[in-house]
């Protein structure tokens, strides 16, 4: 191994201080209302909620009663409302019959909405219109930034992705800006800023005009990031998501737990070796006991019992998530996904992936694997031939609803499940041969057509950055060696890729090809006025800012990145995502 | 840095809601910089509610220059016209202002941000005899200080200020070229908040045909209208915009995207029926179509097997009640509900597989993949043996090279195509029209018979 070039990874910045500003500043938001009150909160802050307060603090400030928004207060409800919201209009109407229910019974009380992290416009429009502008107070809770753990902090904004990709909304700029102004001044001056993406572009530009008029008090003092990478989820990248496992409970899993923080950013086979050192450990620890005397046992059990005691409990709830992972990845399912995803990844097969993806439509087989392994095979071939298109597309409408018609419409137009144009297949030359030959070779050809009469550039990409690393021998998943080890040696998710290679770079020189295929707005900035010696200890430390989400799989290839070549990334998100909720963000409901 | 950390941590701990001021010459000024500079940092983030004195209504509706208190209790009067209230009547540009009461020094004020704008900074720093740079002293300050500057803010400076919050008005935006550089300068912006903003004014103040036509080459600002069109539920206005547009397909989707709000069935048919006619692609009419006849089906099974179930006289609904109703359900489930219910039905009847799988062209595969499930549930298992039969023997016997054989075995075991395409393949019309007698009234096969028999182009034996 290489490990004697490396150099200690530099300290993480504490990241608590950013919850206890979201924590005070709630606090004085709700004594705003003095006295007591009802709280209402919306369903998607409430755990973002749970990881910066509790209910006793919200006791402690007067909190009576706490609802879920959507439902109706109980008859017996306090003198005074607090709505603590996403700044949507269909809350906003909720509040608005609310308000107005109280105003026909003629009964008094006091409204408070609370928008976080930001109100807009439109919302106090709606008010306006409801009649009920003036009868309630409006207020903001700040609240961008969430730690998720030491390295991860999420701005808990899953509808980023929708809005921007899909609708081209860009009503959470704004709060991204803000989200990095606030770092900036907390742990910065960033000394460098690279970015790819229009959103990342705009982002960018909206973060400087707010510093420019700021007195950037962070300046001489020691930063902490030294830079920052900003880039479009998009359509920038889509792995496969090999990695990820219902979790059934719910547990806070971050580096706080011993067990958790060693094996996280393994891969799943290298886990199980780790969990069964650890119980042997454990074991041997408890076994001290026989032949102790009374005066050890007594030392044993006031000190180190406690700590084996915890320990256990971490271990068998680990080895239990542990089977429970299992149970899934060994249903035949599950591996015959992962083939047919690292075939589709690798361009062969294409034929057999696509019948595999038939028969899982046609047995019903969840909706959203469905349609991830069609976007997969669109995305990887540049759009799924005509025919095969309206023929998967009706299959899927039988299977899981004609309504889903919407949801081609919107995987459409964001570019995920395409249809090649029919300029660029040869049908007729296939068509001719499919009748010399028998069904399986004619689709072996039919892909050999294609992949010479077409350019796709997921294939032209992957080939450029060598995201596939080439195969020699089995790949070590116990000692990984690059990046794609989170995919089991098959894939090196792109974003990394380009971070990694950018980095590396330091700038965009020589990535002009990728940069023109992923269609460009990349940009390098200094501060001039940072130190940019890579002897500086937060030179080493990179704020990575994935715009509409970014995965465990990129979180855990870029650690390993980091590790490898002795500096730390942290990870800012809009939110923590798979390629699952970005199908369901794409899934039209009724409104 | 951890130290200073951990007296910070104490702080916040221990600061609840203790007053503080900055200009305290207390030592525990030095230990609250970090925490300062934090909050500081926070100042443009948080609303600053008490410059009420700025607060114009982006909509132009008068809000006032009257403290928050007064508005609370004016109780909707805040934003009528009516001018019982004059304070709360707003002149062109100037306002009353009102001299705040001086609050005293929370935590909150920490909160409270210091307005931003450069030419605010300048005015504020000029007024400013302090050298230090806080913020909370300024919150004292009367607000008579402030001067306003509304009538003279550039369509840039306006977007900066919404961008941070402020209200704004926007009611002097009156040429149409003002209203557009407003509209550029908030895209340029890149803040959708503030650009859904001015196009609520725009479209407040324009005619229809004159803003769709301006959007047309405004992408972004077109966008964000159709966004907040969709979010408000503006149904036909968005219609309209598209129509404008020449976005046939987005109007029939946007149309057909309404069923999903209609509850009940008879309505949500009628309603489909009605999408039938709308300009989309052919291929997604004949989707449309296949969902309409699919609910159609799916009442009238509905409703018979509800009163097959209620009148408890079927063995098989006694013994699987249903656990749920097939209404709105997908193809698929649909035929694997009819052939664990109604599997030996004739093809006449709507609720039979056969019939279900000639409307709706379902293939080969997927009929016989959904009936082996229902079947094998129901533990039918000579259904199961059947369908494997057919499906499997069926390849097998085609493959029987001795044509004589071949339709023995094919007669034997049923494998009705094989025996109709070997006949074909004879030129056999007599023993081809004899065979209908062998498959099922208006079955698919009996349709591939009449078919053959009916092609001109093969020239039969007999």
């Amino acid at each position: 191994m290489a490990l004697a070039g490396r150099r200690d990874a530099p300290e993480l910045p504490d990241f608590g201080i950013l919850k206890r500003l979201a924590r005070d500043q709630l606090v004085y938001l709700l004594e705003q209302l003095p006295g007591k009150k009802d709280l209402f909160i919306e369903a998607d802050l409430m755990s973002p909620l749970d990881r910066i307060a509790n209910v006793s603090i919200l006791k402690q400030h007067d909190v009576d009663k706490l609802y879920k928004v959507e439902t109706r207060p109980a008859p017996g409800a306090s003198d005074q409302f607090c709505f603590l919201v996403r700044p949507r209009l269909r809350t906003m109407r909720f509040i608005a019959d609310i308000v107005n229910a109280d105003k026909m019974s003629g009964r008094s009380r006091k409204y408070k909405i609370i928008f976080s992290p930001q109100k807009f416009y439109a919302c106090e429009m709606v008010l306006e219109e409801e009649g009920v502008f003036g009868d309630v107070t409006c207020d903001e809770w700040s609240f961008y930034l969430l730690p998720l753990d030491e390295d991860i902090i999420s701005m808990e904004l899953p509808e980023f992705f929708r809005d921007y990709f899909l609708e081209g909304d860009h009503r959470w700029i704004n709060p991204v800006a803000r989200a990095l102004q606030l770092l900036n001044s907390l742990y910065g001056p960033f000394g460098k800023t690279y970015g790819i993406g229009r959103c990342a572009k705009m982002s960018y530009e909206l973060w400087r005009d707010l510093e420019e008029e700021s007195e950037s008090e962070g300046q001489g003092r020691k930063p902490e990031i030294g830079h920052v990478f900003l880039m479009d989820r998009g359509s920038v990248d889509f792995g496969p998501d090999v990695t990820s496992s219902d979790k059934s409970i719910k547990v806070l899993l971050n580096s706080q737990d011993k067990v958790f923080s060693q094996i996280r950013n393994e891969h799943f086979s290298s886990v199980f070796g780790f969990l069964s050192q650890k119980s042997r450990n454990l074991q041997a620890q408890y076994d001290r006991r026989r032949g102790m005397d009374i005066k050890q046992m007594k030392d044993f059990v006031s000190q180190e019992l406690k700590g084996l005691k915890q320990e256990h409990r971490l271990l068998s709830l680990h080895i239990g998530a542990c089977e429970s992972i299992m149970k899934k990845k060994t249903k035949q399912d599950f591996q015959e996904t992962i083939k047919a995803e690292h075939s589709l990844l690798e361009g062969f097969d294409i034929r057999e992936s696509t019948s595999f993806i038939e028969e899982h439509i046609d047995r019903q087989v969840s909706p959203i694997e469905s349609l991830r392994l069609m976007c997969l095979l669109s995305i990887t071939e540049n759009g799924l031939v005509p025919k095969d298109y309206r023929s998967l597309k009706t299959q899927y409408l039988q299977s899981y609803g004609p309504e889903h018609l919407l949801t081609f419409h919107n995987l459409k137009r964001i570019g995920l499940l395409t249809e090649q144009s029919a300029g660029e297949t040869l049908t007729a030359v296939e068509s001719k041969v499919s009748k010399l030959v028998t069904d399986r070779a004619a689709g072996k050809i039919t892909d050999a057509f294609n992949s010479l009469a077409r350019k796709s550039n997921f294939r032209a990409i992957s080939k450029k950055l060598g995201l596939i690393p080439r195969l020699d021998g089995e790949y070590d998943l116990k000692m990984p060696r690059d990046m794609a080890y989170v995919f089991g040696g098959a894939y090196v998710p792109l974003s990394c890729k380009i971070i990694e290679q950018v980095l590396e770079r330091r700038g965009w020189q020589g990535l002009e090809e990728v940069v023109r295929l992923l269609n460009g707005n990349e940009f390098c900035v200094s501060d001039s006025t940072v130190e940019d010696s890579p002897a500086c200890e937060s030179q080493r430390v990179v704020l990575a800012v994935f715009l509409g989400g970014c995965t465990f799989s990129e979180i855990a290839a870029l650690r390993f990145l980091g590790k490898e070549r002795g500096c730390k990334f942290i990870f800012l998100t809009t939110a923590i995502t798979n390629s699952a909720r970005m199908m369901e963000a794409m899934i039209e409901a009724k409104a | 840095m951890s130290r200073v950390r951990a007296d910070e941590e104490e702080y916040w701990h221990s600061s609840k809601f203790r007053a503080f001021t900055f200009d305290d010459e207390d030592d525990e000024l030095s230990q609250l910089k970090e925490s300062k500079r934090a909050v500081n940092s926070l100042r443009d983030i948080v609303d600053d509610d008490d410059d009420d004195l700025e607060r114009v209504s982006w909509s132009g509706e008068p809000v006032g220059s009257i403290s928050w208190s007064i508005k609370e209790t004016a109780s909707g009067s805040a934003s009528s016209l009516d001018g019982r209230d004059s304070s709360l009547q707003k002149g062109s540009s100037s306002y009353a202002a009102l001299p705040k009461q001086a609050s005293s020094y929370s935590l909150s004020s920490l909160f409270k941000g210091r307005n931003k704008l450069p030419s605010f900074q300048s005015l504020s720093d000029a007024l400013t005899d302090t050298g230090v740079k806080s913020y909370a002293p300024e919150l004292r300050r009367p607000k008579a200080e402030y001067k306003d500057y509304s009538s003279d803010w550039s369509p840039k400076d306006t977007v900066r200020r919404m961008q941070r919050g402020k209200v704004c008005s926007l009611e002097r935006f009156r040429s149409l070229q003002d209203k557009l550089v407003l509209l550029d300068e908030a895209v340029a912006g890149h803040d959708g908040n503030v650009i859904t903003a001015v196009l609520i004014f725009l479209k407040r103040t324009l005619r229809r045909e004159i803003l769709f036509r301006e959007l047309e080459v405004r992408q972004v600002a077109l966008c964000h209208l159709i966004h907040f069109l969709r979010e408000m539920g503006e149904q036909k206005f968005l219609l309209d915009l598209l129509r404008f547009l020449d976005r046939t397909e987005e109007v029939a989707l946007s149309q057909y995207r309404e069923h999903l709000n209609i509850q009940d069935v008879e309505k949500r048919r009628e309603f489909l029926k009605g999408c039938i006619g709308l300009p989309f692609s052919a291929e997604d009419t004949s989707h449309i179509q296949d969902h309409y006849t699919l609910l159609e089906r799916q009442i009238i099974i509905e409703a018979n097997d509800r009163h097959l179930e209620t009148a408890g006289q079927s063995e098989l609904f006694r013994k699987y009640p249903r656990k749920a109703s097939i209404l709105n359900m997908p193809l698929v489930t649909t035929l694997f509900y009819s052939c664990f219910y109604h599997y030996t039905e004739a093809e006449g009847m709507f609720s039979s597989p056969t019939n279900l799988k000639k409307t709706f062209k379902i293939p080969d595969k997927q009929y016989v993949l959904t009936a082996l499930a229902a079947r094998a549930k129901l533990r039918a298992w000579g259904d199961v043996d059947a369908l494997l039969t057919t499906k499997v023997l069926q390849e097998y016997v085609r493959l029987v090279e001795d044509v004589e054989t071949r339709l023995n075995l094919a007669t034997k075991y049923k494998c009705h195509d094989v025996v109709i395409e070997t006949y074909r393949d004879l030129k056999d019309r007599i023993q081809l029209t004899a065979y209908k007698s062998k498959v099922e009234r208006g079955s698919a096969e009996e349709e591939k018979i009449h078919s053959i028999l009916s092609n001109v182009q093969i020239r039969w034996k007999n």
